[in-house]
């Protein structure tokens, strides 16, 4: 522990980007090969309802057309108002989460306040652009980033790609393979002022949707007991929904399609 | 041809301990004490510039002495355990080892630089219930020269440390509520000062290690809060 380190600056990328090199994931020295054989992650969505913001990831992880994991977590809290959703190479995406997390964290000790919800997106596309050579080797780190803004009260989300561009979106957004019948799917249900439990079904439905449509994505696993992560973020601070309502939205879905819906 | 001064090194080293001793009793006291809830930190200070902070999950770092230089030390430790916990665990990151990681950086800034630190700080870290070898707190001091001990039930830094420190011995009882702990705490202060009437809430900066939270056990009272437990 040196008194006076290269690095005085209060962000933790930083540091380890000067001081601990190795401590950061390096995957440029792959090659496209690797691209096929770490697992990916699959669908994740994020939108806004009436009191905060909802971010919902569904389960699975694919390495080339092989199952990797069944119940690897996409959706990662990364302070008490904010959350951070992955879809891309599972490896460093989580990584990157974790990273992300120390970094709010690591801030908020340093300087004796935490940032604002704009500087957290902003930190994390330059955190992308890191990545960048990786990126383009088919190692994507695509994450959505959603949170609730203290000042504004209101709850506001991010999607990126992986030149580090930072895109706020105003209703709702989905990426990985599934995203885009996720977003469908949220296009009929999503409304403005959905309530929480609202917010909670339509996400549910729209994995639903994109594990329908989308091989590669999970869905709801009844027979496992294996759920998507669904967490809200809200003025009164993060909240998890319950494996039991998940199931409960899942199930009614279910029927409505028995009973010859189209859903 | 003029001789070149001698001094011999007992000499540098006394004059060292004396300049950075005057420094640090010039200013005012911290405590640390044990309480039925975890550790309560409490300093009489009146600015905004924060003289207790987080260091981790469960481990808290107050200083007196010069500013600039304990809030140095404060950021290299941050960036120390949260490095050390990234690379590792969480649970890696204990308050002996960061301690002594600060007695290193201290006793080497003593003996290498002509001016010492003029500083010293505790590390206090808050037991962990889930595990039977972690469920003790504990409360280290460091002193300019790196000198580090250990101190079960309570310890006092800075500004008139004996006068403090006797209310505390008097009146010191393990597992006390958190709130009698603060009154407590805040009647040492009182000594130390020699103060007819007793220091106001908005004079203290009082910071918990609160086992009973969930993930990160540090928080940083109000002066609402620290009215309302002392008033309590």
């Amino acid at each position: 522990m040196p008194l006076r380190g290269d690095y005085q600056g209060s962000s933790f990328f930083e540091l380890l980007q000067l001081e601990q090199r190795h401590l950061l994931p390096d995957l440029s020295a792959w090659g496209e090969s690797a691209a096929s054989m770490v697992p990916h992650g699959t669908t994740v969505l994020a939108m806004r309802f009436r009191d905060g913001v909802l971010v919902a990831g569904d389960r699975l992880a694919t390495a080339g057309h092989s199952v990797a994991s069944r119940d690897v977590v996409k959706v990662f809290a990364t302070d008490p108002h904010s959350v951070m959703a992955i879809s891309g190479a599972a490896g460093p995406c989580i990584e990157m989460a974790r990273i992300l997390s120390v970094e709010l964290e690591h801030y908020e000790k340093i300087e004796g306040e935490s940032l604002e919800l704009d500087g957290k997106a902003n930190k994390l596309s330059q955190m992308i652009r890191a990545n960048l050579p990786a990126a383009m080797q088919g190692l994507a780190v695509v994450p959505l980033f959603a949170g609730f803004d203290t000042r504004r009260k209101c709850g506001r989300l991010w999607k990126f790609d992986i030149t580090g561009g930072r895109y706020e979106e105003t209703e709702f957004d989905a990426t990985g393979s599934g995203g885009l019948y996720a977003r469908e799917s949220l296009k009929h249900g999503w409304n403005a002022d959905l309530s929480r439990d609202d917010a909670v079904r339509v996400a549910v439905a729209a994995l639903t949707a994109a594990a329908d449509e989308d091989r590669a994505t999970g869905g709801v696993d009844l027979e496992r007991g294996i759920y998507p992560v669904i967490k809200t973020c809200t003025n009164s601070g993060q909240d998890d929904a319950s494996e039991e309502e998940i199931a409960a939205c899942y199930r009614s879905i279910l029927e409505a399609r028995a009973a010859g819906g189209n859903l | 041809m003029s001789m070149p001064f001698y001094v011999s090194p007992e000499q540098v080293m006394a004059d060292k301990a004396e300049f950075a001793r005057k420094g640090i009793a010039r200013g005012k006291s911290i405590v640390a004490i044990e309480h039925q809830d975890g550790i309560l930190l409490m300093a009489e200070n009146e600015t905004s510039l924060s003289k207790v902070g987080e260091l981790y999950d469960r481990i808290a770092f107050a200083g007196v002495g010069k500013f600039s230089e304990f809030d140095q030390l404060r950021k290299v430790g941050v960036r120390f355990a949260d490095t050390k916990g990234y690379a590792y665990s969480r649970e890696d990151v204990r308050g002996r080892g960061m301690a002594n990681a600060f007695s290193q950086v201290m006793g080497d800034a003593f003996t290498r630089e002509i001016k010492p630190l003029e500083i010293e700080i505790i590390v206090a870290e808050v037991g962990d219930d889930r595990y039977d070898d972690h469920k003790k707190n504990t409360i280290y001091t460091v002193k300019y020269d790196g000198f580090i001990s250990d101190h079960p039930g309570f310890c006092v830094i800075g500004g008139n440390v004996d006068d403090v420190e006797s209310v505390l011995k008097n009146d010191y009882q393990d597992g006390m509520p958190a709130g009698d702990a603060a009154k407590l705490a805040r009647r040492a202060l009182n000594a130390g000062s020699e103060r007819s009437s007793d220091l106001e809430a908005k004079s203290l900066e009082v910071c918990l290690l609160d086992r009973n939270r969930t993930g990160r056990k540090f928080c940083r009272l109000s002066t609402d809060e620290v009215q309302g437990m002392l008033d309590a």
